[in-house]
């Protein structure tokens, strides 16, 4: 039995579409939702207050040391049992952007460590306090040495939504599932769907190198 | 101590300080007056870093008390407030030996960033002042520029601006040319003697004895946290009285 090229074209349109519509969406609301929280767990973890920094431990280990399937089950399909019953959007997004919130809280915490001392010094001694000296030196520092590895995370993220599917939302794989379930070309129609999320990931990393060289202008090498 | 009429712009008095075990300043009295420029001189872990570190609170000393002519007396062997410690952060302004120029930032923005961010100044007269002072010390041309742009000593003659730009009281010099390049320690030498001559009230640790000679009114030796000797400079670097003292000027001057 020959590879069935017209079906693999065919399927591509739809497969892509999906993606548009619900795999591009779904990884950058949980990746803006994730990150936000990521910056307020890495102050909370390098914070001088126990309670904050052992809080942000913990979650972090958490959502670290548990699948991301796992979690993504617990809230759509566990938390009805204790009353809280969310579709399968909301689900996702609430999976995904604490899933994110955990690892990047890691990268970004790294990121903020990795700044000189002599940076926060020059802060004090121009009078600043520490908030105003993580705002004004600290992070913008910080957020130049965390692009790459947080580009990374992104791209896990967009492959990553499409465990999505398992939890009903209509997304670039749950669109091949479909597909498959009715023409029974598994292999034509799930490497359709792998070159889709292919592209995606391209295209992404040539963004993702676009914006290191931007903020390339002050670094010295 | 030299006894004196006018009170001094800075007073310290039986400052400590230790990290750990390790009593850094066992008890150091210093006086500055204003328009003096003091020279901190010593071997390495004789605590002088450490002095300039509590003076611009960087560093929390254990005890002994800070005082600015125009201020509070400041007692560390108490609890202090926050706006005690800022009220002597305020009053002087610190120049690294690795300039710590904001590497995200132009020159002109590292310059204006204390004025506008913290002091609440019109950004346009910040900026007006920086570039007169950028002008000043020879670097007009590059207020657009980012730091790692520049050479070690045009990024120090930065960090100079940058600390002038916040009006202190004094200045304080952190073994400002220790990381330069030989060729480059002249240009940033001559700065700093050009605002000892305008006037400014200055604390300078620094290895350079013959500048220290040449532009310090006092120079203090210090060694193991506490002050060994101090005097007007051709007394101490030339002729000391301590044992101690001319073993550090010999091994500085003649090091082979």
């Amino acid at each position: 039995m020959g590879f069935d090229w017209t079906l693999f074209f065919e399927s591509l349109g739809p497969i892509a579409l999906a993606g548009l519509k619900g795999t591009i969406p779904l990884a950058l609301s949980s990746f803006a939702l994730g990150l936000a929280l990521a910056v307020v767990v890495a102050l909370m973890r390098i914070s001088r207050n126990k309670v904050l920094s052992s809080i942000a431990r913990g979650y972090v280990s958490v959502i670290r040391g548990t699948p991301l399937l796992v979690q993504l089950f617990v809230i759509f399909y566990g938390l009805p049992s204790v009353g809280v019953t969310l579709d399968p959007w909301p689900s996702a997004i609430i999976a995904f952007s604490l899933n994110v919130g955990g690892y990047a809280a890691e990268v970004i915490r790294a990121a903020i460590l990795s700044v000189p001392k002599g940076q926060w010094e020059a802060g004090y001694t121009i009078g600043m306090s520490r908030t105003t000296t993580l705002r004004r030196l600290i992070l913008p520092q910080a957020a130049r040495v965390s692009v790459p590895p947080l580009s990374n995370t992104f791209i896990s993220l967009v492959k990553d939504t499409s465990l999505a599917s398992l939890i009903l939302v209509n997304e670039a794989f749950k669109e091949a599932q479909n597909i498959a379930a009715f023409s029974q070309k598994f292999m034509v129609i799930y490497l359709a769907a792998a070159l889709v999320y292919w592209v995606f990931c391209t295209v992404l990393s040539a963004g993702q190198n676009q914006l290191e060289k931007k903020l390339d202008r002050y670094v010295a090498h | 101590m030299s006894p004196t009429e006018s009170a001094p712009m800075l007073r310290v008095s039986d400052l400590q300080k230790s990290f750990g075990d390790h009593q850094v300043l066992r008890s150091i009295d210093l006086a500055v007056e204003p328009g003096e420029v003091l020279a901190l001189i010593g071997p390495s872990g004789s605590g002088k870093t450490t002095v300039l570190r509590c003076l611009n609170g960087l560093e929390h000393p254990d005890g002994g008390n800070v005082a600015f002519a125009s201020g509070p007396v400041v007692d560390f062997s108490a609890k202090t407030t926050k706006r005690q410690r800022d009220s002597l952060r305020t009053r002087s302004a610190m120049v690294f030996q690795s300039y710590n120029l904001f590497p995200h930032m132009t020159v002109l923005q590292n310059v204006i960033e204390g004025p506008v961010t913290v002091q609440k100044r019109k950004r346009a007269d910040a900026v007006a002042e920086a570039e007169q002072l950028l002008e000043r010390v020879g670097l007009g041309a590059k207020k657009a520029a980012y730091p790692h742009e520049l050479s070690g000593g045009q990024q120090q003659r930065v960090g100079i601006v940058r600390a002038l730009a916040l009006k202190p009281s004094l200045l304080l010099f952190d073994e400002p040319t220790s990381a330069l390049d030989p060729e480059l320690v002249g240009d940033v030498l001559t700065v700093i003697k050009e605002l000892a001559e305008e006037g400014w009230t200055m604390v300078l640790v620094t290895h350079e004895l013959a500048f220290a000679r040449e532009v310090a009114d006092e120079v203090v030796f210090m060694d193991g946290g506490v002050v060994v000797e101090r005097g007007h400079p051709d007394q101490v670097l030339r002729e000391p009285r301590e044992d101690r003292t001319r073993q550090f000027v010999h091994r500085l001057l003649n090091p082979f």
